[in-house]
């Protein structure tokens, strides 16, 4: 009898403590989720701010209990930030500096990647040693003497002076190069024999295999155009080859607040909204350059 | 091999890369050393027919300069103080997200959003939240008309608001603003790569640890943490890097004026520094770089030194 009673006992502790884990496994779990939703939302609020503050009135904006969202949509806001920012203007220079400066690259990228990786000189690999080398030199220290460089050129002031010293960029050669050498040496030997040109190769063969890092690097550099700032306010001043960067941070500048904020938040947005756009579509290439870069633009 | 005969086509495809490379890379290293140790030298001057003495008066100057200090006083102290912050955060981030399966995509995709951003638009949003409308010029009767939404928040709370950025206030209140900023923007990246990493971890060992019945804390320092280590090593430092290389989120907050109004040049960086040099004095601002690779050239090798005595691999 006693013993009987024992078992049962034994058998409702354990089922208790598999009760316990079972309540410390979800205590865990919901301990987890509120500790992520809340980093979430933490991250995300900026963007929200930005976006609900673009559309209220600067009444509304000035409230001292703020609303959390307009009571009125106020779209004028970004007409007026488009307007006053002079945005058309500073989109069109950013996108033909982005686009020349990104096909010019790929080209020198691939040249390179395709010398380092498939053909055979006296020097490669010191030569690639070297290259890599000058990736741990911090870019300021090149700035100050390209200053002078692109103003002896007469470079000022152009677009030529915010595409030409960027074009070469070790660490996108270095990323296709890794590309390409995963590329059997077979199949270059092969076309060899049957008497194809090297472009041909490139173009037809190692050119498609590669096409994700080429992506990924067409968006890393178009980003970089659009994000630029330091450079450009160097060398290029002047409205008619103002970056959009520059243009946001000087039109709208104004720390004390007498700024109309809600028209500033709508340009910061307008210049946001494509990047947003990139973020959805084209996701994984960004992660993935990223993921092999630390890189930022 | 087949190649070796045509050695010069590989310098054909190399040309335009080598072309540009020696104009804006290599040029630039030896003239930033030729300019660093010739004493005061300005390329104005140069161009005017001056000469140049050498030496390391360059050097000793920016040392002395008071400017500097503060820069590099402000550098040292964001990267001493985001690095770590960023870190701890991203690791517990990434370890949270590795454990759960419900809404980790669409939370993995939140917490990488702000990696896409424009670090001056964002900077202004962040500068707008931190504002104090009305109390720029205010005495203690005024009426503050709006105090930002943070400082909303944190009268909600039943704190009386603080002056982040504006006027009048204190470095303390502005390097705040700036951590935040920059670990903000630090996360995603260090979430990736930590995740990423989580992610190769092999599960076995895992399981085994729960046959042998080990507590979670002993799994996430004898497991996790040492088969991250190669990760955590690289997140830190890069960010050491681009810690000490912090310019822009600055100027996305407080302006080209690196400071609080009526208080310009507070936060200036070590970047700042050289960039305010590099027009007139070309000597210190290639000093300046030259100190600024050096330190991270330090903090680059003290890293690998720690994380191979530490990195398990």
């Amino acid at each position: 009898m006693s013993e009987l009673k024992n078992k049962t006992m034994q058998e409702k502790d354990l089922k208790k403590v598999s009760a316990m884990s079972k309540i410390g496994k979800i205590v865990v779990m919901v301990l987890l989720y509120a500790f992520l939703i809340t980093m979430a939302v933490i991250v995300i609020f900026p963007f929200y701010f930005m976006l609900i503050s673009s559309v209220k009135t600067l009444e509304e904006y000035q409230r001292s209990i703020p609303t959390l969202w307009p009571e009125v949509i106020r779209l004028s806001n970004y007409v007026e930030a488009f307007n006053t920012g002079n945005l058309g203007r500073l989109f069109v220079n950013t996108m033909i500096v982005g686009i020349v400066s990104t096909l010019l690259s790929l080209v020198i990228t691939v040249l390179s990647a395709f010398a380092f990786a498939r053909l055979e000189f006296k020097g490669k690999n010191a030569l690639f040693a070297a290259l890599l080398g000058t990736m741990m030199i911090p870019g300021e220290l090149f700035t100050i003497t390209n200053y002078a460089t692109v103003n002896d050129f007469g470079w000022m002031n152009t677009y030529t002076v915010l595409i030409v010293p960027f074009l070469v960029s070790i660490f996108y050669i270095y990323l296709l190069r890794q590309n390409f050498m995963q590329i059997p040496n077979e199949l270059y030997l092969a076309a060899k024999v049957d008497g194809t040109s090297d472009i041909k190769y490139l173009w037809k063969v190692m050119i498609p295999l590669a096409l994700p890092t080429l992506i990924s690097i067409t968006i890393l550099k178009m980003m970089g155009a659009w994000n630029s700032y330091v450079w450009p306010r160097l060398v290029a001043n002047e409205e008619a080859y103002q970056l959009i960067t520059n243009g946001l941070r000087n039109a709208f500048t104004d720390v004390d607040g007498n700024a109309n904020i809600p028209v500033q938040m709508a340009a910061v947005a307008i210049v946001s909204f494509p990047l947003f756009l990139v973020f959805i579509f084209l996701r994984k290439y960004i992660m993935k350059g990223v993921s092999r870069s630390g890189i930022k633009g | 091999m087949v190649e070796s005969k045509h050695s010069w086509k590989a310098w054909i495809y190399l040309a335009p890369a080598i072309v540009l490379l020696l104009i804006f890379t290599v040029w630039p290293i030896i003239n930033t050393l030729r300019m660093a140790f010739l004493e005061g030298y300005s390329t104005m001057g140069a161009v005017g027919g001056a000469t140049y003495e050498f030496g390391i008066g360059n050097f000793k100057q920016v040392l002395e300069y008071k400017d500097f200090l503060t820069c590099l006083g402000n550098t040292m102290l964001l990267c001493v103080l985001t690095v770590p912050i960023s870190t701890i955060l991203a690791l517990l981030i990434a370890v949270c997200l590795n454990a759960i399966k419900p809404l980790q995509r669409l939370l993995q995709t939140i917490f990488f959003l702000p990696y896409v951003t424009n670090s001056i638009a964002i900077g202004m949003v962040f500068a707008a939240m931190f504002n104090m409308v009305g109390s720029a010029f205010g005495g203690e009767n005024e009426l503050i008309i709006t105090a930002g939404i943070i400082n909303n928040v944190l009268g909600f709370f039943g704190m009386d608001p603080v002056n982040w950025i504006n006027a009048g206030s204190s470095y303390g209140a502005n390097m705040v603003v700036m951590v935040v900023y920059i670990v903000w923007n630090a996360l995603p990246f260090k979430i990736l790569i930590l995740l990423g990493g989580l992610q190769s971890i092999n599960k076995q060992y895992y399981d085994a640890a729960k046959v042998d019945g080990t507590s979670r804390r002993r799994v996430f320092t004898r497991i996790t943490v040492p088969l991250l280590s190669p990760m955590l090593a690289y997140v830190v430092i890069t960010d050491f890097i681009g810690g000490f290389k912090e310019y822009s989120s600055i100027v996305g907050i407080f302006g080209e004026d690196m400071g609080p109004t009526g208080d310009p040049r507070r936060l200036n960086t070590m970047v700042g520094f050289i960039y305010d040099a590099l027009a007139n004095h070309q000597g210190r601002a290639s000093a300046a770089a030259l100190i600024l690779f050096g330190i991270i050239f330090v903090v680059t090798l003290i890293n690998l030194y720690v994380s191979k005595k530490k990195t398990h691999y």
